[in-house]
């Protein structure tokens, strides 16, 4: 039983292994009968092929911008409009809940069209505002860092604040956000790594060149230097780094927030 | 506050500004939601209703827009390649969910039990969730590629003969069935890992006093303990796989491959949109998506008895 875990251990992780191998050698060692299994030393090389071939950096540069903004507002709109659902009773409040689970069921994808023409009429398309602004609240977050508020902030920490003078804002501030710590982590990582990876949506909108985004500069590298794996193996690592930085530092505290949400749901 | 100070002079009518005044004072609670709504109007609301308008128009997103009823569905039930991309990719869901969630169970069953090292293999399992759809795509590509792919190196030290893998129709569905189950695998694994962690004890011990061997208490203990959590992961599958399109798109390209047998339903949306300036057609086919999401959605309910017992 121990073995066929770490079988699916191995499975899990040969991936990255592999990548790692190609990454480091030429393709012609990968492509020797039987492949090199070791690592090489063509990293630099191929590192250098990936810098030729397309604006790594600055579509990384990119990436990093859009995911760094769309996390901060995303942590910092939906848990404002959270802690006021999980806290406080306002007319409407149920019928709004309401219209926010159900947007839930609506796919992405239905409404790219219009979308692409919105951004068109703002003047969007091509620039990365086209992927942040609309990606900034959502209705996932609001929903289970609601769920949060509610078991985690009791009533009565709320009123003391209040008669202690807190305002609406100093209570979200200084009671709500503190309190909130590991949902908001979760939610954090969660959106940083949906956006960084995310790949639709950017190869519609941003239309170019120069402006794309590292999965969408990634395929293309794919698309026309298919041939050379160690290359574009090299440039799929490099993109990867961050996550995988930000994934092993937080694991924990993901997997975590990551199950919760489907045992409660 | 300057409306509390004012109402004491007009005591007589007490009762119809307090409810205003009521409602304006909740105005941070509503400045506080704006901003989810406000962008789901502009970017959620808005495209998702003029899709379905679009589905009943003609438009090549240059001249006027013209109503043209249900022609685009008329087209649609017409369309080979339509219902080749419908095909495709409920194969590919079928091909793909259910080695990832009988997989998941066995897994998660078998490391429910383990001891030691849990928190590393959960680590190493949710890993591959993490990675990038269009790097993990690149990779099986490459693993499956004729000439030198790791697969077709593998068969060969074997003495076996070797597959066209992305050039033969079923191959490309392999290759993409096999990235999809990698990708999706551990992250049910840890969601049934945390739902077997919630089942009571006692339960267990009760069914070994029956003399209950390990198959007939996974059967009637842990599975129908657990239905909620399957439902969830189905449903999840069930959306996601309808709507896959990154990993045959990097792997075989727009086209879809040799017979277009990698071309998804939402792959052929994006062409027609994006690449025939059909925005009509495209709407229509959009619209079809949601309705097979909501319907498979409905008969995994259905199914897996979603108002059961809980």
């Amino acid at each position: 039983m121990h073995a066929l875990l770490a079988i699916a251990g191995v499975l899990c992780l040969f991936p990255f292994y592999w990548t790692l191998v190609m990454a480091t050698n030429t393709t012609s060692d990968i492509y020797r009968f039987p492949p090199k299994f070791t690592f090489g030393s063509q990293f630099d090389d191929n590192v250098h092929a990936v810098l030729r071939n397309v604006a790594f950096f600055q579509s990384m540069g990119n990436t990093a911008i859009v995911a760094v903004s769309t996390t901060a507002l995303v942590l910092f709109f939906d848990s404002l409009a959270a802690f006021t659902f999980a806290k406080f009773r306002f007319p409407g409040r149920n019928a709004l809940f309401v219209v926010l689970l159900a947007t839930m069921l609506l796919p992405a994808q239905l409404g790219a069209v219009p979308q692409f023409q919105t951004m068109a009429a703002f003047g969007w398309v091509g620039s990365l505002k086209a992927l942040i602004i609309p990606a900034a609240a959502n209705a996932f977050g609001i929903f289970w860092l609601r769920q949060y508020f509610q078991n985690s902030i009791h009533d009565e920490l709320v009123e003391a604040a209040t008669l202690d003078g807190c305002g609406f804002l100093g209570i979200y501030r200084h009671v709500a956000l503190p309190s909130a710590r590991p949902a908001l982590a979760f939610l954090g990582i969660f959106t940083f790594v949906g956006s960084w990876n995310d790949y639709f949506w950017p190869l519609i909108v941003l239309t170019n060149p120069d402006h794309l985004t590292l999965q969408v500069a990634l395929s293309s590298l794919n698309r026309s230097h298919g041939v050379d794996y160690s290359m574009v193996m090299t440039g799929a690592l490099m993109a990867m780094i961050p996550l995988i930085v930000v994934f092993t530092v937080f694991a924990r505290q993901f997997i975590k927030g990551a199950t919760e949400g489907a045992i409660r749901g | 506050m300057t409306l509390t100070a004012t109402a004491p002079t007009r005591p007589a009518r007490t009762a119809k500004p307090q409810r205003r005044r009521g409602v304006l004072s909740y105005w941070r609670f509503y400045l506080a939601l704006s901003p989810f709504y406000l962008l789901f109007v502009v970017f959620g609301l808005y495209p998702v209703a003029s899709t379905i308008l679009l589905a009943f128009q003609k438009w090549d997103g240059l001249g006027p827009r013209k109503m043209v009823g249900l022609q685009n569905f008329g087209f649609l039930i017409q369309d080979s390649t339509f219902w080749l991309s419908l095909w495709n990719t409920v194969v590919l869901f079928v091909m793909s969910t259910a080695p990832t969630l009988v997989i998941a169970m066995t897994l998660a069953v078998m490391l429910h039990s383990a001891v030691r090292f849990k928190g590393i293999y959960r680590i190493a399992y949710f890993i591959p969730n993490i990675t990038s759809l269009v790097a993990a795509a690149i990779f099986f590509a490459a693993v499956f590629s004729t000439n030198f792919g790791l697969i077709n190196a593998g068969l060969r030290s074997l003495g076996l003969p070797t597959e066209d893998w992305l050039r033969q129709p079923w191959g490309i569905k392999i290759a993409i069935s096999t990235m999809i189950v990698w990708q999706w695998a551990g992250y049910n694994t840890i969601i049934y890992l945390a739902g077997l962690q919630a089942i009571p004890t006692e339960q267990y011990e009760a069914a070994k006093v029956d003399g209950a061997g390990p198959f007939r208490t996974f059967f009637s203990i842990t599975l129908p303990q657990l239905r909620p959590v399957v439902l969830f992961t189905v449903i999840m599958s069930t959306i996601g796989g309808l709507q896959t399109f990154t990993e045959p798109q990097v792997m075989v390209g727009n086209n879809g491959g040799t017979g277009q047998s990698g071309m998804t339903v939402v792959m052929y949306f994006y062409n027609q949109a994006f690449f025939n300036n059909d925005y009509g057609y495209a709407g229509a086919i959009a619209l079809s998506i949601f309705m097979l999401v909501l319907l498979f959605t409905a008969i995994n309910w259905k199914l897996l008895g979603g108002r059961g017992r809980q």
